[in-house]
């Protein structure tokens, strides 16, 4: 155990638990644990399978209450009631949706590389649950703090796109590959913006880390970064496929994508996956940019990370209920000129900011969000001025248009109705 | 270096779900540009103009409320003049105007749907299709009270219509008007200036007038592109010459103006509906059985009749051998005449396109089968 577990209160209480004994735990005022003081070996094994066990347990266990939040979330944006039949308030739905699809049939496609079909699903839970792990949910309550944490995040996220495009290869199926396709692009295009868009707070912050990039937010990001965070938030909506930038599961067009010839549990992996991402973006938000789990005494920090993650969270869905999705060379464009552009501002004013006061105290971070919030206003509104669709003028027949016969006095209008019924003879048969 | 690539053929539909029914597209991509458009239709087909052979001319009604079933009423419509214009039949005012507001009240549920299903083929996940599904519902609320049916309405008769409006009908279709504005008003606050339906909508599948001329569209398409025919206005049938609307025109003939022009369609239908209120006036809604038996035995010749539809002129041509049942029925169905162009709106545009261009189409494959 090294001093750096330790420091990590659920590391420690679950450690020290188990062997209280050992020297490290003595120094932290623990007394006797359950297993003898030569057995800390074991005691270690045992909190490593404790928290891995709480870590994924936990994650699906938000993944079920999500789907069931969404859901009925969905329900009021759309002016009905969303899932309200099993348990109390529908509660329950997502279990009963999770059992059901355990159960059913597993059906592979004849054409499907059965190894990759199968290995797919697996590639892209894991890095789903990978980010987790850096993530502090509440004071010393995190797997790892890592001191690459957020290049941890950028290259963990990134495998998902590897697990799609192996999905959709295997399955065999052309409207995956073009959905995979759209995928490699998207992630090509928006983890540049992505990246860039950090390195502001990792300036800010001194650090990767994302303990220390917490520690650094005496004024939230957010309010210091607004760029930063514009930026980022809607490169990561891109990077997990959610609406308006859905083109991988685009279901209008492309039915499921590459989840198309998936069904059982290997679609539910997918699905959770997809829901994971969502959870695990909020929560990398919420760290970078909303202070993470700092707010004020006595409510406890787990909980200001929650409501914090919960907030993002109804931000992300409402944008996914109200919004329609982009098109493919639209969303390009929109990475490469208008984020990439808002992303080299902010690195710029930021770098600035920061040679005038290189170690910002809270009153320094505030001028920082002064001087910050007009070029983010100005600069947003010059890229969307760029960019922009020009509005229709209001609509009116042009006076020099030609007139074409239909329009013209030339034919009576009456000649269309009121043309004579001609007698013919009655013909041959019918009744 | 060029890399080589190949197109590559993609089935869509009959099972797909952004075809709007059981329509099939074999469709070929080079990256995301269409090359290539097969449609493959009659996954619908039922055989009504068959089976209007063997119908009376009353129970054939039925039949039309099957074509485009999400504008029954104007089938029914148009069905029932063709057959009063072979018969000779002189309908009576009250029904005229009962059927009028039922036809307008139905072209603005038609029109709901239309944009409703556009927004969702643009990807929005459901929210502007359930506001537009559910003003509709209000307004199949109404077609219950006034026939008993809120889809397959079969309410005309020849001469009129089967049964008065009761009593609480009109009070509710005054509510009803007022709440169809506002949700209109809700679409266009929401939608009509949205950066992302304006750069997904604006200048994609743009037609001439001359392409939808020659390939006889009409309807809400060939109004966007600039031309000034809505058989409404153009001929009128029915009391059209004693409303007064105003014919929505634009003159980009993209998605969005197609979009736009059902849009503000809805508003001058809900003005003429009010004005049917208006000029409503008590009496029979249909002639006796006396000059109008049930069995109908109209002389031996034949009829064409064209109305405004939802989504252009639908019209029914009967042939009459002065037998009970026609001996002949055609119906000039528009969602399959508009279809026509449908390779020159799509080939050279964005898969992304594809569907919001057949969204913005309107066409119903009840109707386009038959």
């Amino acid at each position: 155990m090294g001093e750096s577990l330790i420091a990590n209160s659920l590391w420690r209480n679950i450690y020290c638990v188990l062997a209280g004994d050992s020297s490290v735990c003595a120094d932290n005022g623990y007394s006797a644990g359950f297993l003898p003081a030569d057995m800390a070996w074991l005691a270690f094994i045992l909190t490593a399978a404790a928290i891995i066990g709480l870590w994924v347990n936990g994650i699906l266990g938000g993944v079920i209450v999500l789907i069931w939040g969404e859901r009925r979330l969905f329900g009021r944006f759309q002016s009905r009631t969303g899932p309200n039949r099993w348990g109390p308030w529908g509660t329950l739905t997502s279990v009963a949706d999770a059992v059901k699809t355990m159960f059913k049939e597993d059906v592979v496609p004849k054409d499907a590389d059965r190894i990759l079909f199968n290995l797919a699903p697996i590639m892209i839970a894991a890095p789903a649950l990978l980010v987790f792990s850096v993530i502090p949910f509440g004071i010393g309550t995190y797997v790892a703090d890592l001191n690459v944490g957020v290049l941890f995040i950028m290259a963990i996220t990134s495998l998902t796109t590897l697990a799609v495009l192996t999905a959709a290869w295997s399955s065999g199926n052309r409207i995956a590959i073009l959905s995979a396709l759209r995928s490699v692009a998207l992630l090509i295009s928006y983890e540049i913006p992505m990246a860039l868009a950090v390195v502001g707070v990792i300036m800010l912050a001194g650090s990767m880390s994302l303990g220390d990039i917490i520690a650094a937010q005496g004024v939230p990001f957010i309010l210091v970064q607004p760029l930063g965070f514009f930026v980022f938030f809607l490169a990561a909506m891109a990077e997990m496929a959610r609406a308006p930038f859905d083109l991988t599961e685009a279901e209008s067009e492309l039915a499921a994508g590459y989840l198309n010839d998936y069904a059982s549990m290997k679609f539910g992996l997918f699905f959770l996956a997809e829901f994971m991402a969502e959870i695990s973006t909020s929560a990398i938000v919420t760290t970078l940019f909303l202070g993470g789990w700092r707010g004020f005494d006595p409510i406890p920090s787990h909980f200001w990370f929650g409501a914090k993650l919960i907030a993002v969270l109804f931000v992300i869905i409402w944008f996914r209920m109200t919004l329609p999705r982009l098109r493919v060379d639209q969303v390009l464009k929109f990475a490469w000129k208008g984020l990439f552009e808002l992303t080299m501002i902010n690195i710029v004013v930021t770098a600035i900011l920061i040679a005038i006061w290189p170690q910002p105290t809270t009153g320094e971070l505030w001028i920082m969000a002064a001087i910050n919030w007009p070029v983010a206003i100005i600069s947003i509104y010059l890229v969307s001025k760029l960019l922009g669709t020009p509005s229709y003028d209001k609509p009116q027949p042009d006076a020099d248009a030609p007139v074409y016969p239909v329009a013209s006095a030339s034919i009576p209008a009456s000649s269309v109705y009121s043309a004579e019924s001609t007698t013919t003879s009655a013909p041959e048969g019918g009744n | 270096m060029a890399i080589k690539t190949q197109p590559v053929t993609v089935n869509l539909g009959p099972q797909h779900p952004s075809t709007h029914g059981v329509f099939r597209m074999r469709v070929m991509f080079d990256g995301e540009e269409i090359v290539d458009v097969e449609p493959i239709f009659g996954y619908l087909h039922r055989g009504s103009e068959k089976l209007a052979e063997e119908r009376t001319y009353t129970q054939i009604v039925t039949l039309t409320d099957r074509m485009d079933y999400v504008s029954s009423m104007l089938n029914n419509h148009a069905y029932i003049l063709t057959v009063e214009k072979l018969a000779g039949i002189e309908p009576s005012p009250r029904g005229v105007w009962l059927r009028m507001i039922a036809s307008e009240l139905q072209r603005i549920a038609s029109h709901l749907v239309a944009t409703g299903f556009l927004i969702q083929d643009l990807g929005a996940l459901g929210t502007p299709l359930i506001y537009a599904m559910r003003e509709r519902e209000n307004i199949l609320d109404l077609f219950e009270m006034i026939c008993g049916a809120r889809i397959t309405n079969s309410y005309l008769r020849p001469g009129g219509v089967f049964m008065d409006a009761p009593e609480e009908f009109w009070p509710a279709l005054d509510r009803g008007l007022d709440d169809i504005v506002r949700t209109i008003d809700d679409l266009e606050t929401y939608l009509s200036g949205n950066e992302i339906i304006f750069s997904r909508t604006k200048g994609t599948a743009v037609l001439t007038p001359e392409q939808l001329i020659n390939a006889s569209i009409t309807g809400p398409m060939l109004r966007a592109s600039g031309v000034d025919w809505d058989l409404r206005h153009r001929a009128p049938y029915d009391y059209y010459d004693k409303v007064t609307f105003e014919r929505i025109l634009h003159t980009a003939s993209d998605n969005y103006a197609r979009y736009w022009v059902r849009v503000q369609e809805m508003r001058e239908s809900v003005k003429i509906v009010k004005q049917c209120i208006e000029q409503i006036e008590p009496g029979p809604v249909r002639p006796s059985f006396d000059d109008v038996p049930r069995l109908i035995r109209p002389p031996a010749g034949d009829a064409y009749v064209g109305i405004e539809g939802s989504k252009g002129e639908l019209g029914f041509y009967l042939v009459s051998d002065g037998g009970i049942s026609p001996y002949r029925m055609h119906v000039r169905a528009s969602s399959l005449i508009n279809l026509t162009l449908l390779r020159d709106m799509l080939i050279g545009g964005q898969f992304g396109d594809l569907f919001v261009t057949f969204g913005s189409v309107d066409l119903n494959m009840g109707e386009v089968d038959r």
